[in-house]
């Protein structure tokens, strides 16, 4: 790229601040509003605004710039909250920056969701109509793409069926089909790529590479760390709602990796979940702390070796008594994929009777057989069959390479491992005829 | 690279309005009005009969209670007639004002993940009920036939009046749709406000009741001009023209109003909706 093209898109210290408390629950009467404005005028007079605003409000994004060059594929990667969605959001003008400004040069089509003003009554012809209409398209231009979106989407069938009839991955392919098909200048797109099954997920990152490899210029967010190294040239990794890192994707994923890794400090066996970041609470926050051991009950201090034992025990509160309550605990690999739930409910063995107050659940796992990496955890809490407390990556682990097969050889791809065996034979010369089912590799 | 070029800065206070982005961006206007009537009636029975069988029978249990049982007479044509050519319009401006003031939450999804005017989506739930509003005209015109009134010169006026009609129901939209964002009371001061609004309109009374020193005041209600307008171009009723040109500018006020106070709010709606 010449140095003397303006960029296609350009970000000068953009930052966003929210306010938290009433107003950051979005809804307020007018009744609070008049009561927010009085008590405000109180302090003022009392004269501890400054501090008191400061605590009040937070900066979502601070002082973000970077430029985007025409036909470039741009990756933006960070944790939950680290400002990434809000970041999206100012780009595609659905709300103002507090400060600073973005300049763009050229037509801009954003896809913060698949299936935007979608609606559930209309038909798939309707709605592919709609869609593109709200997405920035002319009717002309929807037209002339019709046959295309609705062969990508492969749903001919339905087309005259309200999309509330759809299964979701009919639904999502649809949506994602008439995106696929715009044609914007700069293209924005969030996260479509969490959904759908796996084949055509496939099918949507075939797609956007074809969209990038056309030189349009994508600026892309999502947790999928394979698909942010395979689509992006460079990447931006945000936290906190500051830039701190901008090269190439591949060093870009790696930093976001280790800051992961970093998050978690080092003699952390014992977590404290009250004081989560987060959090869901639902009824209140009931789960209070997280013990993590090893094998023979060692505390688990660092890592933990691929094989070994993980024993978690969760203290949590019911709050009134009840015979019915589960835990269950996720485990997500660094690419945010779920490797695997642990769930009381499939341990149904409780001695019978009501509880109440504070209870400990202990959950042993004899053989944690995950690749090495990092995982994040998600524990929930249900009472009566509905979510009570839930908290998102309360803590990180760290699986390390080990001698799992006992032979000296480190597993070292894939996501799992597990035990299997290996036998050699001479072929039997009927067997490929006999059984369909035998695939011969060449 | 396009010519295009925009940049996204912070915004405070009052706003102009982008006219051309509601011109470059005016097809979705038609799509989002086609949405609503496309959805209106999906699942009913009845579907689009709806439109017609309100003001058909709020006609006849208004000609009742108001007429035969309290006295209250037109000022020439058939009661039935005289009721419904104020029923149409105010119909239309009370589902309109409903409509429209809580269309803004209920397409949040929109309002939080996309852009585009979002000016477009209290006016399109309007531009749809203007459908039912036509529909209601051409029950009207049998409604004519039924009881013989002629159809005078003066229903060339009637599209001025529409479009009055459409001036005070997007004016009011505009305002209570962004104002609702932030304060929910709205939604529940609405259909009281509505409910009460057909007393201060001549839709039940004609006009000379009254008292003439009064009729100005009434003409600050923008619905005033509207009832009075459809009556003159639908039953050829005398027009009091002070008091609907008095009203007729209250429409456009409040239109410009709510065009304003809509371009200010605009900017908060994705951070608080």
């Amino acid at each position: 790229m010449s140095s003397n093209t303006p960029p296609i898109l350009r970000l000068d210290r953009v930052s966003k601040r929210y306010r938290l408390g009433r107003a950051f629950e979005q809804v307020e009467t007018f009744r609070e509003f008049l009561q927010r404005r009085f008590t405000a005028r109180d302090r003022r007079d009392s004269g501890v605004t400054g501090r008191a605003a400061a605590q009040q409000s937070f900066w979502a994004l601070r002082d973000v710039s970077f430029d985007v060059a025409q036909g470039e594929v741009i990756g933006i990667v960070g944790r939950n909250g680290a400002g990434k969605s809000t970041l999206l959001k100012i780009v595609s003008r659905i709300t103002d920056p507090t400060e600073g400004s973005v300049t763009l040069r050229g037509r801009m089509a954003s896809l913060l969701e698949v299936g935007t003003g979608f609606h559930p009554e209309l038909t798939g012809r309707e709605n592919i109509y709609l869609n593109g209409a709200i997405l920035g398209m002319k009717k002309a231009e929807i037209a002339r793409k019709f046959d295309e979106i609705v062969a990508f989407a492969e749903v001919e069938k339905f087309l005259g069926t309200p999309v509330k009839h759809y299964s979701t991955g009919m639904y999502v392919r649809l949506a994602f089909s008439v995106a696929a098909h715009l044609e914007p200048e700069i293209l924005i797109v969030d996260e479509v790529l969490a959904v759908g099954d796996v084949a055509f997920q496939k099918k949507c990152l075939g797609k956007m590479s074809e969209v990038s490899h056309g030189g349009r210029t994508v600026l892309f967010v999502s947790h999928n760390m394979a698909a942010v190294e395979h689509l992006c040239q460079r990447a931006v990794v945000l936290e906190h709602g500051r830039l701190v890192f901008e090269g190439s994707a591949k060093d870009a994923v790696q930093c976001y990796l280790n800051n992961r890794s970093d998050a978690r400090g080092n003699d952390q066996h014992i977590v404290d979940l009250q004081q989560a970041q987060h959090r869901k609470v639902i009824v209140a926050p009931l789960l209070k702390r997280l013990e993590l051991f090893t094998d023979q009950g060692r505390p688990l201090t660092e890592g933990i070796p691929i094989g070994a034992r993980l024993t978690l025990r969760v203290h949590f509160e019911l709050p009134s008594a009840t015979t019915s309550f589960n835990m269950g605990i996720g485990f997500n690999n660094a690419f945010g994929q779920r490797v695997f739930t642990a769930h009381s409910y499939f341990e149904p063995h409780r001695p019978p009777g009501e509880y109440v107050g504070a209870q400990v659940f202990t959950c042993d796992i004899p053989s944690l057989t995950f690749v090495q990496g990092d995982y994040s955890l998600r524990i929930w809490l249900e009472i009566g069959n509905s979510l009570a407390d839930e908290i998102d990556d309360a803590t990180f682990i760290t699986v390390l390479e080990s001698d799992y097969y006992g032979t000296g050889k480190v597993p070292w791809n894939g996501t799992v491992v597990m035990r299997h065996r290996w036998a050699l034979g001479s072929p039997a010369p009927d067997l490929a005829k006999a059984s369909p089912r035998l695939v011969t590799l060449e | 690279m396009s010519s295009f070029e925009l940049t996204i800065r912070p915004h405070k206070g009052w706003q102009p309005i982008n006219f051309r982005e509601i011109a470059l961006y005016r097809e979705l206007l038609a799509f989002l009005v086609w949405r609503d009537v496309k959805i209106r009636y999906r699942q009913t029975v009845l579907g689009g009969l709806w439109a017609v069988l309100q003001p058909l029978i709020a006609m006849y249990i208004f000609t009742f209670v108001f007429h035969r049982l309290a006295g209250v007479q037109s000022d020439g044509p058939p009661y039935p007639l005289f009721a419904f050519a104020g029923l149409a319009p105010w119909i239309f401006f009370s589902t309109s004002v409903q409509q429209s003031s809580n269309s803004l939450v209920a397409n949040q999804q929109l309002v939080s993940k996309i852009y585009f005017p979002r000016l477009f989506i209290p006016l399109g739930a309007i531009g749809a009920l203007l459908l039912d509003l036509l529909l209601s005209l051409c029950l009207f015109a049998l409604l004519l036939l039924f009881y013989r009134w002629p159809i005078s010169v003066e229903i060339l006026w009637l599209p001025v009046f529409i479009a009055a009609a459409l001036l005070a129901a997007s004016g009011v939209g505009m305002t209570l749709s962004a104002l609702n964002v932030k304060f929910r009371d709205i939604k529940y001061a609405v259909p009281f406000a509505i409910q009460m609004g057909i007393f201060v309109t001549p839709v039940i009374y004609p006009m000379r009741y009254i008292p003439d020193r009064w009729q100005w005041l009434m003409g600050l209600n923008p619905m005033v001009g509207v009832v009075l307008g459809f009556r003159h171009a639908l039953l050829g009723s005398a027009l009091a023209w002070p008091v609907v040109m008095v009203s007729l500018c209250s429409s456009l006020m409040l239109f410009i109003l709510g065009l304003l106070i809509f371009a200010r709010m605009e900017r908060m709606f994705a951070d608080v909706i």
